[in-house]
C-alpha cells in the first residue's frame, strides 16, 4: 500500500478520497444493506429516549400485570407491546432500545481505548525498534495467543463487576490487536529511506510518528477497529450472559438474554429471543461493514 | 533440533511462570476471602485462626511462593466453598469438558474441512457462496446466543435433544464419558455443535483459502498434465498443502476450544471446568480460580508447543530451517 | 510428413472477456514427427504456450478452444472430454513447464510425486512404481536416484528439478512432449546440458517433442523444425537451419537480427521496433504491419499463407526473397542429430 507522505490534504482531495472510497464500498449491496442497519441501529440506541415506549428502568412505569405479555398484547399502558414483556412487566422493545444503548457504549469505548493504548504500544515499539521492539512485540504475540475470552475472564475475576471494570477487561483482552497492527503498518514504514532521512532532521520525534508512521497504520487500523467494536459488543454480551458483566441495574443486550434464558424452556421465548436477534444484527452487521472496508482500502483483495 | 525444543520449552515455563504471578496477584489482591468462607457473625478468634491457617497475614510474594511450592508438589489448595482440595475438583470436571471440546474439534474438522474444500474446489459455485455465508456467521455471532437458538430449535419446539445437563456417563479408564452411548449422544450433540461453530467457520475459512491458492498454482497445473485425476489432485496436492495451516490452526483452536468451553458449558449447563470456574468467580472461590487459570494457561502453552514441533514435521521447508 | 503423430489444424483458442473474445491463439497449424523436435518460437503474449496447453486440454475458464482439431495418431483429441482427456495427459501428451521451482509441489517428497504421477495411468504396485520412477530419473541422467526419490524438491537445484520435471514427463514413454520455457530460468551451462539430453532422449525414444520458447538460439541448435508465432497466429514455419538461414518473415528476419551470437561486435543491435500489440485491439489484415519495415497497402487486408520449396510456408503479402549461402549458426554448438 503506497501512501502520499503526510501533508495535510486539501478538504478537496479528502473529498474526493472519500466519494471514490463510497463509490467502492457500494459495489458490494450485502455491504451497503449491513451499513444501513448499522446507523439505524446506532440512531435507535442515541434516540432511545425518544422512540422507545417505556422507559424499562423507571420502576414506576412497570406494572407487574403486565408481566410476560406475548409479542402483540395490550398492556396497561394501553399501546402494542410489538415485542412482548418480561418477568417484570417490562416493553421488551424498550428494553432492547436501553440494552442497545449500554451495548453500544460499552462498545464504543472499549474499543476506542483498546485503539488508543494499541496503537501507543504499536508505534512506540516500531519508532524505538531494538529491544523495546523486541520486548513489547513478544508480549503482545503472548497474549494474542491466549484467548481473549480468558483473558476478560481473568481480569474481571480480578476486578470484579462494573462498567468500568468490564471495558477495563475488554480493553486489556483486545488491544493487543491494535497494537501489531499499528506495528505491522509503521515498521514496514519505518525502514524507507524517507523516515530516515526525516529523522536525520532535528524535527522533533512526534512529528516523524504522527506524520508518517502513524497514517501508515490508518487504514487498516480503521479496519480493526471496527470488528473490535463487533468484537467488544460480542464479548461483553457473553461476560454478562455468564454474569460477570454489567450489575442488573445496568442491562445490556447480554443480560437481557439472560434474563430471559430461565423463560426459554417453558416457552416464552420473546424474552431473550428478540434481544437476541437485536444483539445478532448489530455484530453481523459490523462485521460485514468491516470486511467490505477491508477489502474496499486493501487494493489486493479488490477482484 | 534439540535446540530449537528446548528453546521452546523454555519460553512455555517463562509464559506459564508470567501467567502464574499476574493471576495469582490479580486474583489475590481484590477482596477479602474470610468473608466469604465463614459465617460474618463467627468471633475474632476463628478469623485469626483462619487467617494463619490460609496465610492471609503474610506479604503477597510470599504467599505467591508458598503457593508455587505447593503446586510444584501437587497441591493447589482447598476450595473455600466445597472444602475440597482444588486439584482434585478440577480433575474430576476434567473429562466432561474434554469429552465436550473434543468433540466440538472433530465436529468442525469433519465438517469444516470437506466445506472449505468444496467451497475453493468450486469458489464461484453457489453451494460455495452459501458455505462462505454459513461461515461469518459461524464466527461472528456471538456462541451463547446460538446456543440459545439451538436449544430453543431442537429441544424446546422440535423435542428432539435435550436442553442441557450431561445425562448418563460410563467410567472409562477412570473418566466418566457419554460419548460411550447413545443417549450420552443425545446430550453432547448440541453442546458439542454450538462449540464446533466458530471453529467450523475459521476451519471453512482456512480450508477454501488454501484450496483455492494450490489450485490455482503450477505444480497442480503439472500434476493435472500428468493425467492425475481431481480427486487425486486434491487428496494428494491440496490436502497435503492445507494440513500444515490446519494443524496449526487445530492445535491452537483446541486450547480456546477448552476457553470457550466455559460459555457453552453455562449455556448447556454442562457439569465441566468452565461451569466450575463460572461459579467460583461468582462467589469469590480463589484457590479455584486460581487454579483453574493456571491450568488452562499451562495446557494453552503445552498445546503451541506440541503444534510447533508438529508443524516443523509437516514443512519439510521449515524442518530444514531449523536443523541449520 | 505424413508420419506426424501430432498434427494441429487450424486451433482456435479464445478467452472470454467482458471486451469480447479475444483470440489468443488464431488458426494455428503444425505437426510433428516421431522423435522430431519442433521449436514453436514467439515473444510473450504471442499465444505459444496457450497452444502448448490446449493441446492437452487444460484451458481453464473463461478460456476454450473453439475450433481446429488436434490430431494425435490420427485422432481428434480436442473432443474428448473428462477421463477419457485424463488417460491421454501424461500417457500419450505429457507437458514440461517453464519453472522447476514451481512445478513440483514442496511438501512432497519427489519419490510421492513420481509415484503419483506412474499411478495415475497404470494400475502398478508402489513398490513398481517406484522402481519406474527411479529407472526414469536415471534415464534423464540424474545421479543416485534412489536418494533423490527421497528429496524434497527444495534440496535439488533448478537444473536437477527441471530433469526430474523431464523425468516425470517420460514416464509413460509419451509420444510427444509439450515443453513450455523448459531452460529459460535455468544457467545456461545448465541449459546445454538439459538441450542435449532432450535431443538425445527424443533420438532413443522417438517421443516428438514440442519446444516452446522465445529463445531463437535455443531453437536454432535443437529443433528439426520451427513455428514462429506474433499475435497468436504462426507467421512462418519450416525446417529450422532453412529459416534461421533465410527467414521469409520480416517479423523473423527481426527476431534473427536482434540475437547478439549473429551479431558483429561494437555496432548497434538492432531490435523489432514497438511491441506486441494487445490482442484486445490487433490492427486490421497483418497484426505485424504497423512493426514491419516492408509493410505496403496491402498489409491493411489479412495476409495469404505463402507456401515455398521444401514445406516452408510464411503469413505475409511481401514475404523476403530466399539468400542462397550457408547455413549459420547461432550458437557454436548444436544438438541436433546429423540426419
Amino acid at each position: 500500500m503506497s501512501h502520499s507522505p503526510a501533508l495535510p490534504l486539501p478538504a478537496e482531495t479528502g473529498w474526493t478520497r472519500l466519494s471514490n472510497f463510497w463509490s467502492d464500498y457500494r459495489r458490494s449491496p450485502v455491504a451497503v444493506a449491513a451499513l444501513i442497519v448499522v446507523v439505524v441501529v446506532v440512531l435507535m440506541a442515541v434516540l432511545a429516549p425518544f422512540v422507545a415506549p417505556q422507559d424499562p428502568y423507571n420502576q414506576g412505569t412497570l406494572d407487574l400485570f403486565d408481566a410476560r405479555l406475548e409479542p402483540g398484547e395490550v398492556g396497561s399502558g394501553g399501546y402494542v407491546h410489538w415485542l412482548g414483556t418480561d418477568a417484570a412487566g417490562r416493553d421488551v422493545f424498550s428494553a432492547i432500545l436501553y440494552g442497545l444503548r449500554t451495548s453500544l457504549i460499552v462498545g464504543v469505548m472499549a474499543g476506542t481505548l483498546a485503539l488508543l493504548l494499541g496503537t501507543t504500544v504499536g508505534l512506540i515499539a516500531a519508532y524505538y525498534g531494538g529491544r523495546i521492539e523486541a520486548l513489547i512485540m513478544r508480549i503482545i504475540d503472548l497474549q494474542l495467543s491466549l484467548p481473549a475470552i480468558l483473558l476478560a475472564l481473568v481480569l474481571v475475576a480480578m476486578l470484579g463487576q462494573g462498567l468500568m471494570q468490564l471495558v477495563a477487561a475488554l480493553v486489556a483482552a483486545q488491544y493487543a490487536y491494535f497494537a501489531r497492527t499499528t506495528h505491522g503498518a509503521a515498521s514496514a514504514e519505518r525502514r524507507k529511506d524517507y523516515i530516515e532521512a526525516a529523522l536525520s532532521t532535528p524535527l522533533p520525534a512526534r512529528h516523524v510518528l504522527f506524520r508518517h508512521l502513524l497514517p501508515n497504520a490508518l487504514p487498516p487500523l480503521i479496519v480493526v477497529a471496527t470488528v473490535q467494536v463487533a468484537n467488544s459488543i460480542a464479548l461483553e454480551a457473553t461476560l454478562s450472559f455468564l454474569g460477570l458483566g454489567l450489575p442488573i441495574t445496568q442491562p445490556s443486550l447480554g443480560s437481557l438474554i439472560s434474563n430471559g434464558f430461565q423463560f426459554l424452556l417453558s416457552g416464552r421465548y420473546w424474552i431473550s429471543i428478540y434481544p437476541g436477534i437485536a444483539l445478532m444484527l448489530t455484530v453481523v452487521a459490523i462485521n460485514l461493514v468491516g470486511d467490505q472496508v477491508r477489502s474496499v482500502l486493501n487494493p489486493r483483495n479488490s477482484r | 533440533m534439540i535446540g530449537f525444543l528446548i528453546q521452546r520449552i523454555l519460553q512455555a515455563l517463562m509464559v506459564v511462570i508470567a501467567m502464574s504471578i499476574i493471576v495469582f496477584l490479580g486474583v489475590y489482591a481484590i477482596g477479602n476471602p474470610i468473608d466469604v468462607m465463614i459465617d460474618p457473625a463467627s468471633d475474632q478468634a476463628l478469623r485469626e485462626a483462619l487467617i494463619q491457617r490460609y496465610g492471609f497475614d503474610r506479604p503477597l510474594f510470599e504467599q505467591y511462593f508458598i503457593f508455587m511450592n505447593n503446586m510444584l508438589h501437587g497441591d493447589l489448595g482447598e476450595s473455600f466453598i466445597y472444602r475440597l482440595p482444588v486439584l482434585n475438583l478440577i480433575l474430576s470436571r476434567l473429562p466432561a469438558t474434554l469429552e465436550l471440546a473434543l468433540t466440538a474439534m472433530l465436529i468442525a474438522t469433519f465438517l469444516g474441512i470437506p466445506l472449505g474444500l468444496w467451497a475453493g474446489y468450486k469458489p464461484d459455485s453457489l453451494s460455495a457462496k452459501a458455505i462462505m455465508g454459513f461461515s461469518v456467521l459461524g464466527f461472528s455471532v456471538p456462541s451463547f446466543w446460538v446456543g440459545l437458538l439451538l436449544i430453543m430449535v431442537f429441544a424446546v419446539e422440535l423435542g428432539w435433544l435435550p436442553s442441557g445437563g450431561r445425562g448418563p456417563t460410563t467410567e472409562v479408564l477412570g473418566m466418566n464419558l457419554s460419548i460411550t452411548s447413545l443417549e450420552g449422544w443425545s446430550y453432547i450433540l448440541l453442546p458439542a455443535f454450538n462449540l464446533a461453530l466458530f471453529k467450523l467457520g475459521l476451519l471453512i475459512r482456512l480450508t477454501r483459502a488454501g484450496t483455492v491458492e494450490v489450485m490455482s498454482s503450477d505444480y497442480v497445473r503439472f500434476a493435472r498434465a500428468q493425467g492425475l485425476s481431481e480427486s487425486k489432485v486434491v487428496g494428494l496436492h491440496v490436502l497435503k498443502n492445507i494440513s500444515i495451516p490446519i494443524v496449526t490452526v487445530f492445535g491452537l483452536e483446541l486450547g480456546s476450544t477448552l476457553a470457550f468451553a466455559v460459555v457453552t458449558e453455562t449455556v448447556f449447563n454442562w457439569p465441566g471446568m468452565g461451569k466450575l470456574i463460572i461459579d467460583s468467580i461468582t462467589v469469590l472461590d480463589r484457590p479455584v480460580m486460581v487454579a483453574y487459570l493456571i491450568l488452562v494457561v499451562f495446557l494453552f502453552v503445552m498445546i503451541n508447543l506440541v503444534v510447533d514441533l508438529i508443524y516443523g514435521q509437516l514443512d519439510p521447508r521449515i524442518r530444514v530451517k531449523a536443523a541449520s | 510428413m505424413s508420419d506426424a503423430v501430432l498434427r494441429v489444424n487450424n486451433l482456435q483458442t479464445q478467452f472470454q472477456t467482458r471486451a469480447g473474445a479475444l483470440k489468443a491463439v488464431d488458426g494455428v497449424s503444425f505437426e510433428v514427427g516421431r522423435g522430431r523436435i519442433l521449436g514453436l518460437v514467439g515473444e510473450s503474449g504471442s499465444g505459444k504456450s496457450v497452444t502448448g496447453y490446449s493441446i492437452l486440454g487444460l484451458i481453464e475458464p473463461p478460456g476454450k478452444i473453439a475450433g481446429g482439431e488436434v490430431l494425435l495418431n490420427g485422432k481428434d483429441i480436442t473432443r474428448l472430454r473428462g477421463d477419457a482427456m485424463r488417460q491421454v495427459r501424461g500417457a500419450q501428451i505429457a507437458m514440461v513447464f517453464q519453472d522447476p521451482m514451481m512445478t513440483l509441489n514442496p511438501v512432497l517428497k519427489i519419490g510421492t510425486q513420481m509415484i503419483a504421477a506412474v499411478r495415475a495411468h497404470d494400475r502398478v504396485s508402489r513398490k513398481a512404481a517406484r522402481a519406474r520412477a527411479r529407472d526414469a530419473l536415471a534415464k534423464v541422467g540424474i545421479p543416485s536416484p534412489d536418494e533423490r526419490l527421497e528429496a524434497y524438491p527444495h534440496q535439488l537445484s533448478g537444473g536437477m528439478r527441471q530433469r526430474v520435471a523431464i523425468a516425470i514427463a517420460l514416464l509413460h514413454n509419451p509420444a510427444v512432449i509439450i515443453a513450455d520455457e523448459p531452460t529459460t530460468a535455468l544457467d545456461v551451462s545448465i541449459q546445454g546440458q538439459i538441450l542435449a539430453e532432450v535431443r538425445r532422449l527424443a533420438d532413443e525414444t522417438g517421443t516428438a517433442f514440442v519446444w516452446v520458447t522465445h529463445d531463437l538460439a535455443v531453437v536454432s541448435s535443437l529443433a528439426d523444425d520451427i513455428c514462429v508465432m506474433y499475435a497468436g497466429r504462426v507467421v512462418e514455419s519450416g525446417p529450422a537451419d532453412d529459416v534461421i538461414a533465410s527467414p521469409r518473415h520480416p517479423y523473423t528476419a527481426g527476431l534473427l537480427a536482434s540475437v547478439p551470437a549473429e551479431h558483429e561486435p561494437g555496432t548497434k543491435l538492432p531490435q523489432v521496433p514497438g511491441s506486441t500489440p494487445s490482442l484486445a485491439n490487433l490492427p486490421q489484415g497483418c497484426a505485424f504491419a504497423p512493426r514491419c519495415a516492408k509493410a505496403g497497402p496491402a498489409c491493411t487486408t489479412t495476409p495469404p499463407v505463402q507456401h515455398f520449396e521444401d514445406g516452408r510456408t510464411a503469413l505475409c503479402h511481401y514475404p523476403i526473397e530466399p539468400v542462397s549461402c550457408q547455413p549459420l549458426s547461432l550458437t557454436s554448438t548444436t544438438y541436433r542429430s546429423a540426419s
